[in-house]
Parts: C-alpha cells; sequence; structure tokens
C-alpha cells in the first residue's frame, strides 16, 4: 500500500479484525472483514457498521448561508426546519453534477455539508467560490463518520446515546448528543444500504473509542463490521448512485434517476437553465437498471448494446447477494430505457442477455 | 491445507492425478483470496485446454480472475454442480469445488507443477 494514502482514526482497528485493505479514493480503507457476502446480509437482517470517516464534512455559517446553499443544490434547503436534511446534487452550470450529497440545517444560520471522499477537495473548493454572505469551512479533518446500519440500527444505539435516536425521524438530525460517553456528536437518520440507519460524526480522535462501544453493544444484535464492498453491494441493491460511476460531471440529475431532487419551482440554482429545457425536452439518455437474464456478472465499463448495436456502458454491475441475482445500471437512450426492453452486456467478448427493471432492485419492506 | 497427493500452479490451480486423467480446481490459498465466489465460467466438455492458458473464468461478488489450465488436454467432464452452488469453491475446494475433468496431453505437464511442499513455500511468501 503507498506512503501517500490517507488512513481514517481507525486504520487500527481495521488491521485488527483482519481487513483486507484496499485504496478507495486516496485513503487506505477495508473492503471487507469477514466476506462481502457475510457483510451484506448482515446489514439486511440485523446490522453492519461501516467506517466513513473519509468522507468530507463542510460547514456553511451566516446570513448568507441558506441563499449560498440553494444556489449551490438543485433540491430545496428552503423547506427545512433546523433538524431537517436532504439528499441533492450539486450541478455545474451545464447540469453535469459536482457531487451528490447530504444537507442538513443545524442552526438558524448554519448547514452541514457531507460529501464523498473522492470529490471532498473539488467540492470545497466549489462550495466556498459559490458562498455569499456566509463563512464555509472544511471540517473534514475534525469529524470520524461511522454508519450504524440495518433493522437492529436503532435498538444498539438507542441503548447507548443520549438523547433517543429512535425518535429522529428519517433524513433528520441531533447534533450535540452523546454516544457511549463521547460527547458532541452529531446523529443523521441516513445511510447508504437501503436500509434503516444512521451515520454518527465524532471527533476524528474519538472515532475508535465509539467504534469499540457500538462494535460491542451490537453483538447482542448480531452487528458485524462492514467494509467498502458490502457498501457498494448494498447500494447497488437499493439503486443509490455512486458518484464516479453512475453520475458525475457528463451527466445530469434528470438522465440519473434524480429528477425528484430537481426543484425548479425554488428558484435560482446553478445548472437550473440546462435542467429547465431538459424537463421540457425530454432527456436523450436515461440511467436504466437492468438484471441478467443469462447466468454472468455485469461490471463497470461492459458495453451495452440493443440489436447488436453498442448503446452504451455499464455504469455499476454486480451479483446482487441479497437478490441472488446479477443487476447494474447503465445510459441508454431514453426509449431504451422502458423496462422489460431486451439489452445485451457484452461480457468477454460475448453478448449476454439481460432485461431493463424498474428501480430500485431492492427495497426494504417496513 | 495443501494435500500432498495434488501438484500446484503458479497460478493458484491444483491437479489430481485419477488414473489416466486430471481432476483441476483452484487451491484455498486462491479461494480465501477471491472469497464469495459467485460465478465460474466453465470450459465446454471436449474443449482442448493448454498448459498455463487460460479455460476460464471465476467472479467473486468483486473480482474477476481467469482460470489456467495446469495441463494441456481435453476436457472430458465439468462440475456443472458450480452453476447453482459456487460457493462450495469456498468451502470445499478440493472435494465439492473442483472444476473440470481433463484427459491429459501427457504425463510432462503434471511433472512441471509445484509439489505441496514448494507450493507451501510459494503461498508463505505471498501471504506474508
Amino acid at each position: 500500500m503507498g506512503h501517500d494514502l490517507r488512513r481514517t482514526p481507525l486504520h487500527d482497528r481495521h488491521a485488527r479484525l483482519g481487513a483486507r485493505l484496499v485504496e478507495f479514493g486516496g485513503w487506505e480503507m477495508p473492503v471487507q472483514y469477514a466476506g462481502i457476502v457475510e457483510e451484506h446480509r448482515a446489514v439486511r437482517t440485523a446490522a453492519g457498521i461501516f467506517d466513513v470517516s473519509h468522507m468530507g464534512e463542510v460547514e456553511l455559517e451566516g446570513p448568507g448561508a441558506l441563499a449560498s446553499v440553494q444556489q449551490l443544490i438543485t433540491n430545496d434547503a428552503g423547506r427545512l426546519d433546523i433538524g431537517g436534511g436532504l439528499y441533492t446534487p450539486m450541478c455545474l452550470p451545464s447540469g453535469g453534477i459536482v457531487d451528490d450529497l447530504t444537507v442538513f440545517r443545524t442552526g438558524a444560520q448554519r448547514y452541514l455539508l457531507v460529501v464523498n471522499a473522492s470529490t471532498a477537495a473539488k467540492d470545497f473548493a466549489w462550495i466556498a467560490e459559490h458562498t455569499r454572505d456566509a463563512q464555509a469551512r472544511d471540517r473534514s479533518a475534525e469529524w470520524g463518520l461511522l454508519a450504524l446500519q440495518g433493522p437492529r440500527a436503532g435498538a444498539i444505539l438507542q441503548r447507548l446515546t443520549r438523547p433517543d435516536p429512535t425518535a429522529l425521524p428519517a433524513f433528520h438530525i441531533i447534533t450535540g448528543a452523546e454516544v457511549a460517553g463521547v460527547g458532541g456528536c452529531f446523529i443523521s437518520r441516513t445511510g447508504y444500504t437501503g436500509e434503516d440507519g444512521y451515520e454518527i460524526g465524532c471527533p476524528w480522535d474519538q472515532a475508535p473509542r465509539l467504534w469499540d462501544a457500538l462494535l460491542e453493544g451490537g453483538v447482542p444484535d448480531g452487528l458485524v463490521p462492514a467494509g467498502l464492498g458490502a457498501r457498494d453491494t448494498l447500494r447497488l441493491e437499493a439503486a443509490l448512485m455512486l458518484y464516479g460511476n453512475d453520475i458525475d460531471e457528463t451527466t445530469t440529475p434528470l438522465e440519473a434517476p434524480l429528477g425528484w431532487t430537481v426543484k425548479l419551482e425554488k428558484g435560482a440554482f446553478i445548472g437550473r437553465e440546462v435542467l429547465v429545457r431538459q424537463m421540457a425536452e425530454g432527456t436523450v439518455r436515461k440511467l436504466a437498471g437492468f438484471e441478467m437474464t443469462e447466468r454472468a456478472i455485469p461490471r463497470h465499463g461492459y458495453p451495452l448494446r440493443i440489436d447488436g448495436r453498442a448503446v452504451g456502458q455499464v455504469t455499476s454491475g454486480t451479483f446482487g447477494p441479497w437478490l441472488g441475482k446479477s443487476i447494474g445500471m447503465g445510459y441508454v437512450a431514453r426509449e431504451h430505457a422502458k423496462p422489460g426492453t431486451a439489452l445485451g452486456v457484452e461480457i468477454r467478448g460475448k453478448t449476454t442477455r439481460a432485461a431493463v427493471v424498474k428501480l430500485p432492485f431492492y427495497r426494504r419492506s417496513i | 491445507m495443501y494435500p500432498d497427493d495434488l501438484r500446484y500452479s503458479s497460478e493458484h490451480e491444483w491437479a489430481r492425478r485419477e488414473g489416466g486423467r486430471v481432476r483441476v480446481g483452484i487451491t484455498q490459498f486462491a479461494a480465501e483470496k477471491m472469497s464469495d465466489v459467485v460465478f465460474i465460467e466453465l470450459p465446454q466438455v471436449g474443449a482442448q485446454v493448454s498448459y498455463m492458458q487460460p479455460f476460464g473464468v471465476i467472479e467473486s461478488v468483486k473480482a474477476v480472475s481467469d482460470l489456467f489450465a495446469p495441463v494441456s488436454g481435453t476436457v472430458v467432464e465439468v462440475n456443472t454442480a458450480l452453476a447453482n452452488t459456487p460457493e462450495v469453491v469456498n468451502s470445499d475446494p478440493y472435494g465439492q469445488g473442483w472444476i473440470m475433468l481433463v484427459e491429459p496431453k501427457d504425463d510432462g505437464d503434471l511433472q512441471k507443477l509445484m509439489t505441496a511442499q514448494q507450493y507451501r513455500q510459494v503461498v508463505g511468501e505471498e501471504g506474508a
């Protein structure tokens, strides 16, 4: 492993647990502990804990914080009460996506933005450039972040936390919480797995203490440490976007299945003109989800074919451990994105059959 | 972990002489390295395979790897059970997780492969 890779405060915990470490977005991260399939199943049936301290946190504070956030994102932060949050893309004037992120209102004039690790530096520069009458601070180095995910996540966290986190509605945040004796934490009811769950921010150097307490406290509920491998298969079954694969600066939220995050009625924001036009005319291409109808596994970058013609590429693909079938996504012409459309995926030179299906592949039962 | 009656390739396949034929699979080292095997692309019965040339593909949730033939010859049987239970490659790599049975061209290839003792040294080094 290269010496220039960054490490989270939990690096020695991962090593001690026997994790397999890989490079991800400039960080040395655990891809798996016991195995992707086992960790994936644990999150669907019990709980898993992920170290996501590599993710970035940006805080905007000041009289212009809301107006700046509104310029930066496509979703509408104007409707957020203190403690409320949302998921949103952040666009270029072209409508291309700079990053996808979560935005929380943590005070009357204060917002917390949680961004992807691989784009954190670019994001902060972009956010700072478009912040008016408020201060943008990159707090990524101050916050450790753990994701506790799965049907048992609430029960585990409840035993260790004040105030009771299970009272928190989806996409809401509490700040100044105490978790396992660690003060000054924030807890949001969010995640990237398709399950109920929480993301817990804590002071960077307190992350090992929090990790140990959660992992130990979760034993009766079947909690396991889970790596980026399971995180990827879980999010793909739930059809959540992976920045850099499914969305990037060349794709718009309307081409991706993110139209629900574009709130034109809120007024001006970066990228609005292009998105207004795309919404009126319809996009040329759409991100389609597909299932393999022949036994084979689609992977990122494999060509997609219709009637023998190359029509696009797989943006994400895997064998879905919970679904027990091979699934993928990729951009195709809008008329080919309808469920039922026959697609071919070129796998090692051979065209293999697939069919477009409705997204998500997996939705949890309440 | 590495039975003494098998021969081993540098690409982590094992070969077992069974009468005039050679049964082939992947080693426990390779199985553990892959973890979670979910798909195996098998050769056709009757296909010709060549010493240390790819004959199939094995996939875990995350990774795609080629399978290399430890001997040259003709495929006479493949483990079709792997289509529905690829995970036996992880749980029983030298038994139920076998991949193909080959009618070898001659005896030479098998002699070129490593003994268990030699292979243990290789994976010992790689594993370190």
